[in-house]
């Protein structure tokens, strides 16, 4: 559609135009503002959980698994230095041999989301598919937060209020 | 000829005088739309509706993707 614009504006005399090719999607994914009647509502890149650990594939389970309970948490992402979101540990993944490598111990590919989905959508996701948490991605995968099931409902109920 | 650009290089010729133009139907741009971006949706796209725009300044189209 937008290409097919840009060359209508073409033949209506503007000389300088340019296709967003991302478009709105991308715009969204990378969580930046929006302006329109969604704009306000609460969506997943707003409510995740900014200070969710991280670790690298290198690093040693046990030692991980320290830090992350020693902050109140019991999740921890896996990245690289960029920032891109490579597995994520839950529980039971966090309590394995704590001599493994983060590499060895994650659940490789975790299901991510964008910023941009609503947390009424995630809330009905998530319940419905039974995960406690969920790595908010942009669309080049890099971290935004971890999403709680419990702040994906609780935001959603306090929207619809 | 119409050149595709990504996002950083939209800030940068929004924030050098560029017009951001959404050409989806009106209700999905009421919905969401990019900070400061006009609507003209593609069907009504025409010598009328293109007046708020000058024929000398950068104009970026989007719609969602580049379908």
């Amino acid at each position: 559609m937008a290409p097919r614009a840009a060359w209508r504006l073409e033949s209506l005399g503007f000389r300088k135009v340019y296709i967003y090719a991302g478009g709105k999607l991308d715009w969204m994914a990378a969580g930046l503002p929006t302006e329109g009647k969604n704009a306000g509502r609460p969506r997943a890149g707003d409510i995740a959980r900014k200070d969710v650990p991280t670790a690298r594939l290198g690093d040693r389970l046990g030692a991980v698994r320290e830090r992350v309970k020693a902050s109140g948490w019991d999740s921890v992402v896996v990245t690289n230095d960029d920032g891109i979101v490579l597995g994520l540990l839950r529980g039971e993944e966090l309590a394995a041999d704590g001599d493994l490598s983060m590499e060895r111990a994650m659940g490789s590919g975790p299901s991510t989301f964008r910023p941009y989905v609503s947390a009424r959508e995630m809330a009905e996701y998530m319940t419905e598919h039974e995960l406690e948490s969920s790595p908010i991605t942009t669309s080049d995968g890099r971290l935004v937060g971890l999403l709680l099931k419990q702040d994906a409902i609780a935001a959603a109920k306090d929207a619809s209020a | 000829m119409p050149t595709e650009i990504e996002r950083g290089e939209v800030q940068e010729l929004v924030g050098h005088g560029g017009r951001l133009v959404e050409v989806l139907p009106p209700e999905e741009y009421e919905d969401d739309h990019v900070p400061g971006a006009i609507s003209i949706p593609l069907k009504d796209l025409d010598s009328d509706s293109v007046v708020p725009l000058e024929r000398t300044s950068p104009v970026v189209v989007y719609c969602w993707d580049t379908a």
